[in-house]
């Protein structure tokens, strides 16, 4: 195995409270009052995605297409740009309308996103990585497991770089943090780093 | 009967999320997939649970469906003379 | 560092140890029986379901099965079975545990138990408590390579020292809320499922449970070890296999690499075939463009059906029996090749040396996963 070396948080975006963030700063805010719906639309309008595929989306892979169009905006990564994902409550909202659903007709746009890895899919499909990908659920973000496994990834060469975080929601309220770590950057690729990014939204 | 063409437009712009697309945009020959509208495997899935939902016709084997979605013309004829709702 | 799969333990309606679980595959009994279901017009579906009170029976021997769902039921006795031959210090073994769903079925009639049951979370603090691992537990769900994939995970994280010994379980049941999904996808077939051959029409579905040790501890001689593992997104469609079996065929390219070993030294091959038309035509692309069209091939969805985030992991611990056992074993239910490329399927059973083994999944999601188990004697 190869020795390890340090890695660079090289961009995050953070998504929580109606606002999202790039490291810690704010770039993007909207009414605290508004719904979560409208939220994904109005994010989308304002990003400028211009991805009609978004609409077809379920909300998780909405927040995650979100965080991933701004996190790896005039970013330089290559294909093999791995996906270490987490979360606590998996595909819970939709697996709840799916749920629903079955007492009529169930419908597959809706049940094809009753699999957390899917927004993998969908990131993998706009950013064209075809890529190591993993989808972990965990009883809160975790960063020990984020970073061990990420650096285990780069440190044997199966990835040059990893896009990894935490990407949750449930019942319509969302928490995100996406972080990009390569070789380039300022802030080491320290679970300490990590986790201060994701607290620094958390009061 | 155009009637019938444009509540198709209509349904299948909600039942398949096509947000960024009016009415208008739809032309009654325009291919579905492809090139046309760009419609997936898992749109002509939902197109079947829309002809069963809206119109009580059930497609059991989806070979069917390739037959019937390749317009709205052609969605419109088959539910014309098979819709029992 | 050698990765050593070690003990391990398949509960499934073939049987409740890995050793019935194989002398039912060289029997040729299948799992798959029809089971009456009011969503089909025909009154029911073919599928692989474990039978509850001899599941209970089984399971009264460690606990009151009155208070654990069918599926924690499955896994803890895979689980305990693993422990049962081995001196495990569970304060610092691993625990990775794999589903795709796990108690969603709790969703929709809870029965006696918390809706907050259902979740992934609840099931690994189960799991956990009931053995008293003092790691916290790292769960995968990453579709239908879950059960592969956690391995593999398994296996890296010793690599970097998290552990030395993991016990990897998975598990998935066949509820009402897949079954629902997959008939949605028009995906499920009127027959037990035919994989690779011409009149395929779909899956079947199945479930199960399984778990095995990974170790890099010698314990024992003749060991099985992973020596390659990769998975590569298709980056295609989100529930549609690539036409060019793109994904599938890096992750084998990536693990031959990682094994430092050719496509022409694997012995055997245990593909997914899910028998969707579309599925097994991509792994046959895939295995070409590879190089392992002469590669005896089969897949056990005939045995099993598709127990979804359990299946890889099953169909790992039975490649590795393949090759201590040095036995191919036929891939049921086969009959006239349907792929347009050729594969060497396995059609009885067959005694030959085998050193090498190529374990793939591909799963919703466009994911994919190859591993490569060598004898390590």
């Amino acid at each position: 195995m190869d020795r390890s070396k340090t890695y660079f948080i090289t961009n995050s975006i953070r998504i929580k409270n109606e606002k999202f963030l790039q490291k810690k700063e704010t770039i993007l805010s909207f009414d605290p009052e508004i719904s979560f719906p409208q939220f994904l639309k109005d994010s989308y309008k304002k990003l400028e995605l211009n991805y009609p595929k978004y609409h077809k989306m379920d909300s998780l892979c909405k927040l995650g297409i979100l965080g991933a169009s701004l996190l790896l905006k005039n970013q330089n990564f290559t294909e093999d740009t791995a996906l270490v994902f987490s979360n606590r409550s998996s595909s819970h909202d939709i697996d709840l309308k799916h749920q629903r659903s079955m007492e009529n007709i169930v419908s597959p746009a809706v049940f094809v996103y009753t699999l957390p890895n899917i927004v993998l899919g969908e990131i993998s499909i706009k950013y064209k990585l075809q890529s190591e990908n993993v989808f972990f659920i965990e009883d809160k973000f975790n960063p020990d497991l984020l970073v061990d496994y990420s650096e285990g990834l780069l440190n044997s060469g199966k990835a040059t770089s990893v896009v990894c975080g935490w990407l949750e929601l449930k019942n319509d309220e969302y928490d995100v943090l996406l972080c990009l770590v390569s070789n380039n950057g300022k802030i080491p690729f320290t679970k300490v780093n990590l986790e201060e990014l994701y607290r620094f939204e958390n009061e | 009967m155009s009637d019938l063409r444009t509540e198709l437009k209509q349904s299948i712009i909600e039942q398949l999320n096509l947000e960024e697309l009016s009415i208008e945009e739809i032309d009654n020959d325009d291919s579905l997939f492809g090139d046309g509208l760009g419609l997936d495997s898992i749109d002509a899935l939902e197109l079947i649970v829309l002809l069963e939902k809206d119109y009580g016709i059930k497609l059991t084997d989806p070979n069917q469906g390739k037959e019937i979605f390749i317009s709205i013309n052609k969605m419109a004829e088959y539910i014309e003379s098979h819709r029992t709702k | 560092m050698d990765i050593l799969l070690q003990e391990d333990s398949i509960i499934s309606p073939l049987g409740f140890s890995t050793s019935e679980n194989i002398k039912a595959i060289k029997a040729g009994v299948s799992g798959l029986h029809f089971h009456e279901n009011s969503r089909f017009l025909n009154g029911g579906f073919y599928a692989g379901i474990v039978d509850k009170s001899l599941l209970a029976e089984h399971f009264s021997k460690i606990g009151d099965s009155s208070k654990f769902t069918k599926l924690e039921q499955m896994m803890l006795l895979s689980i305990q079975s693993v422990l049962n031959n081995n001196q495990l210090d569970l304060s610092e073994t691993g625990l990775v545990i794999s589903s795709t769903k796990g108690n969603v079925d709790l969703l929709g009639d809870s029965r006696n138990f918390s809706k907050d049951r259902a979740s992934l979370i609840s099931l690994a603090k189960i799991i956990q408590d009931f053995f008293g691992f003092k790691l916290q537990p790292i769960i995968v769900s990453n579709a239908c390579v879950s059960g592969g994939l956690a391995v593999a995970i398994a296996k890296r994280f010793i690599q970097v020292g998290k552990f030395t010994d993991a016990i990897v379980v998975a598990g998935d049941l066949v509820t009402d809320f897949v079954t629902s999904g997959f008939q949605s996808f028009q995906a499920l077939s009127a027959t037990p499922c035919k994989p690779f051959s011409k009149n395929r029409d779909g899956i079947s579905l199945g479930e199960a449970a399984a778990a095995i040790l990974v170790s890099r501890r010698e314990r024992k001689a003749n060991n099985i070890s992973l020596v390659g593992d990769a998975t590569v997104n298709d980056a295609n469609h989100i529930s549609g296999p690539s036409r060019t079996g793109e994904g599938l065929y890096k992750s084998i390219q990536l693990a031959l690499k990682e094994a430092k070993l050719a496509a022409l030294e694997i012995d055997y091959l245990s593909a997914h075939g899910t028998a969707t038309l579309f599925n097994d035509e991509m792994e046959a692309i895939a295995f070409n463009r590879a190089g392992l069209e002469h590669v005896p091939v089969n897949s056990f969805k005939g045995f099993y059906g598709h127990t979804l985030g359990a299946s890889a992991l099953i169909e790992t611990i039975l490649t590795k029996h393949s090759l201590l056992n040095n036995e191919l074993y036929p891939s049921l239910n086969f009959e006239e090749l349907g792929v347009s490329k050729p594969i060497n399927i396995i059609d009885k059973l067959e005694k030959r040396e085998l050193k090498i083994a190529l374990k793939t999944a591909s799963g919703f999601g466009g994911c994919n996963l190859a591993m490569i188990l060598k004898k390590a004697f």
